[in-house]
């Protein structure tokens, strides 16, 4: 039987229409906009300044605090400016603006496609080299990489597991990943390992993948340590705690990290780049991006150089199509919306899904008929329809008792809503103001 | 393509609707208002129709000219209102009767409380109770199944299953003379029996279940926690002595216990929320209809039993939360494999 988590879930339409098409590279974009805040924590420090001459895989922002991360130029040329623009969330943040020239690399960086399978450098190192690598969390969640390798004094990693669910609908930059550089992908999970100091690695990937399943089962097999789980497909079965609980069924306790349970995850994405990172000395500086939807033309996967714009790779599959009504940066369930298709590619982008206009808007929000479908879709075991009903009263205490905390946003009671409801937006709501109380509460304390 | 748009994540729906689910219920009737046309025949149409389209104008003349609101008799939770009164009835009864029904069913069970998904009891059955208290000669007259087909009020009569026992054991008759006099459990499984138009074929109801839990609409808590608990409990009952209390098969096949426990008592919004809580009050349920239908006044006892845990699904859902993730701490154990 396959493993899967043990409350809620949905099943979305897979849409995986990409899941056969080669990753290719994206030619380099006259322009790239580089914003320096791409991930959870402290924004990195510009160490560039107007005219300025970059080489590609140079730092041009530091990181500026533990929880922060480097940021690379992605191409070589002339930095043109700083400026404010908008990102994938909708805000407007600072951005280094290079003019691309050629494509210099900076020195020391190997380029070679083959593949070093030797690991020569020591736990410290690894660690130390990632977080100068700026490498971030590539599933989406951008949280530094570093971080999650440097467990707190008296908490021990068991075990590692590597999520190669990729459980959103349309993405497939994951499982093109996992097939076409299986292999490096393994050693980054062996470096990993070794970063961790622990024996073994799981490899969680969804059974909608079983050419993935069969091909790294295939290369993991004389690894010592690595195994390969396949997964029912069920979402959020790529969120960190159900993927944990799913693999070796255990459940994180509410508000704890992982490592609670003696498990660290890490994505297949992230391994790839911690590969190219301590074995080719390669910064991240580009990521596989899928770019799909129903009326795109030509969707496919693309090595993207960070700050290349949307609207190049939106060009590349085909350009926008007529009937476009949404652009989501993410996969449909968790993405966000783009409010133009100027926004530049970041870390954290790992798809961009084009959706018709006649799926674009939501249906009129209907009042709730007390179904519990939510409360029977919520992988975490909470009741959205209640969180719903105090943030719509801001009755946080009530809120903070129900867990609004522990909601991970997967989405699954928005989805399966048959009022329409727009659940997920008000526990949103709940939660940020939720988690303002109890912020201020424990500064108050100390 | 203007502007594009933007809101927040998810940005796909599963195209789940009220108004799919509400059709949903109509549908998984179907099977029950069939078997009802083919035993008590004209009667069976008569009430039927009369039931839905005065709940469908009850609803849209409460909802337009009282709330000044747009009609919702479209989404289809009037029709089920509707239909499970009717199921809920006997053929026989006058159209006068069923309207009132209909009024107190819509007006007082429904939309005084603010309409769909607000009613703390199940709106059929507040109109069947009001109708079975305030009409009780006309309420316990059942039709004999297929001779009466072309009757409507002038249908002959006989009683239902639950009424000779009941009657019977009062009178002090064993029960093994008793169960000589009411139909084999094969005819009660078929539906061969006096009772309401909804409440007799036992087969036909779980067709309907069947595709009640296959489409989703509903999960097999409830239904599996009323009839489970009304097994196990008429069960030791029926062990201790079988001469007084009636077998669970009985139990199960007579009146309106599968009705109420698929149809009724699952009812959206007058059931609890987390799995835990259906069960509960699915228990609860099926507890209460064996206590009043042995030791109550009226042969019969799920509607009142649904009614009464109704009245409890508010404390249920403050006090029986769904099981959460991690909210035990984690047994930390050795990682092997």
């Amino acid at each position: 039987m396959l493993k899967t988590f043990s409350l809620g879930g949905i099943h979305p339409e897979e849409n995986k229409l990409s899941a056969d098409c080669e990753i290719e590279v994206l030619p380099l974009s006259p322009v790239v906009k580089v914003p320096i805040s791409q991930h959870i924590g402290a924004p990195a420090q510009a160490l560039v300044k107007k005219g300025d001459i970059v080489k590609t895989g140079q730092v041009i922002a530091k990181s500026s605090g533990f929880v922060s991360a480097n940021i690379h130029s992605p191409v070589s040329g002339t930095v043109e400016k700083l400026e404010e623009v908008i990102d994938s969330s909708g805000y407007r943040r600072t951005a280094i603006i290079i003019k691309s020239e050629g494509d210099e690399w900076e020195e020391g960086i190997d380029r070679s496609p083959e593949i070093k399978r030797e690991i020569s450098s020591g736990k410290e190192e690894i660690i130390k080299r990632i977080a100068e690598a700026g490498i971030v969390g590539l599933g989406g969640a951008t949280f530094p990489s570093h971080v999650k390798l440097s467990p707190p004094p008296g908490q021990k990693c068991e075990l590692l597991i590597i999520n190669g669910v990729e459980c959103e609908p349309y993405l497939t930059g994951d499982h093109r990943l996992m097939l076409e550089k299986g292999e490096e992908v393994l050693i980054g999970v062996q470096l990993l390992m070794k970063a961790l100091d622990v024996k073994r690695a799981i490899i969680g990937i969804e059974n909608n993948k079983p050419d993935a399943i069969k091909h790294i089962t295939n290369l993991s097999k004389d690894i010592e340590g690595i195994s390969v789980q396949p997964l029912k497909v069920q979402y959020p079965q790529g969120g960190e705690k159900q993927l944990i609980e799913a693999c070796i069924g255990r459940q994180v306790p509410s508000g704890k990290l992982p490592i609670e349970v003696g498990a660290v995850v890490h994505n297949v994405g992230t391994s790839y780049a911690i590969y190219e990172a301590i074995q080719k000395n390669k910064p991240l500086i580009e990521r596989v991006v899928t770019v799909t939807g129903k009326s795109v033309k030509k969707p496919g996967n693309y090595l993207t150089r960070i700050g290349t714009p949307v609207s190049d790779l939106i060009e590349a599959a085909g350009g926008l199509p007529e009937d476009t009504g949404k652009v989501i940066s993410g996969g449909p369930m968790m993405g966000k919306a783009l409010s133009t298709v100027d926004v530049p590619v970041a870390k954290g982008t790992s798809g961009v899904l084009i959706m018709p206009d006649e799926l674009s808007s939501r249906k009129p929000v209907q009042d709730c008929i007390r179904c519990a479908k939510c409360v029977s879709v919520c992988s975490m075991g909470l009741s959205p329809y209640l969180l719903m009903a105090l943030s719509e009263r801001a009755i946080w205490d009530s809120a903070e008792e129900e867990k609004v905390l522990d909601c991970i946003e997967c989405g699954s009671c928005s989805y399966i809503c048959p009022s329409s409801r727009p659940l997920l937006d008000y526990i949103r709501l709940g939660k940020s103001k939720v988690g303002q109380i109890v912020r201020s509460r424990t500064t108050q304390q100390q | 393509m203007e502007k594009l748009i933007v809101s927040p994540s998810p940005h796909v729906h599963s195209g789940d609707s009220v108004k799919k689910n509400m059709y949903g219920v109509i549908i998984a009737l179907l099977p029950a208002l069939a078997a009802s046309f083919w035993f008590f025949g004209l009667g069976a149409l008569i009430v039927t129709l009369t039931s839905i389209a005065a709940c469908l104008l009850f609803e849209h003349l409460i909802q337009v000219y009282l709330f000044k609101r747009p009609s919702t008799i479209s989404d289809g939770s009037a029709i089920v209102t509707g239909l499970l009164l009717a199921m809920n009835l006997p053929s026989n009864l006058p159209l006068g009767i069923i309207i009132i029904g209909a009024a107190v069913a819509i007006g007082i069970g429904k939309m005084s409380f603010g309409g769909l998904g607000q009613n703390p009891f199940n709106p059929a059955l507040v109109g069947r109770v009001f109708l079975l208290i305030s009409f009780p000669a006309q309420m316990t007259s059942w039709p004999t199944p297929i001779i009466s087909r072309t009757a409507y009020l002038d249908a002959t009569t006989g009683a239902t299953p639950l009424s000779v026992v009941k009657g019977g054991l009062i009178s002090g008759t064993p029960l093994s003379e008793l169960m000589a006099q009411i139909p084999s459990y094969k005819d009660m499984l078929i539906g061969t029996m006096g009772g309401s138009l909804g409440e007799v074929a036992a087969i036909a109801l779980l067709l309907g279940l069947a595709y009640l839990l296959i489409k989703k609409i509903i999960t097999w808590h409830i239904p599996v926690s009323v009839v489970g608990s009304v097994i196990i409990l008429a069960g030791i009952m029926h062990l201790a002595d079988p001469e007084v209390y009636p077998s669970p098969t009985f139990h199960v096949l007579s009146g309106g216990l599968l009705l109420g426990a698929f149809f009724m008592a699952t009812d959206y919004s007058s059931s609890p929320m987390a799995n835990k809580g259906m069960l509960t009050y699915g228990v609860g349920i099926g507890v209460l209809t064996v206590l009043i239908r042995t030791f109550g006044s009226y042969p019969e006892g799920v509607s009142f039993a649904i009614l009464i845990m109704n009245s409890f699904t508010p404390l249920i859902n403050k006090y029986i939360k769904p099981k959460r993730f991690g909210e035990k701490p984690a047994i930390q154990k050795a990682y092997k494999n």
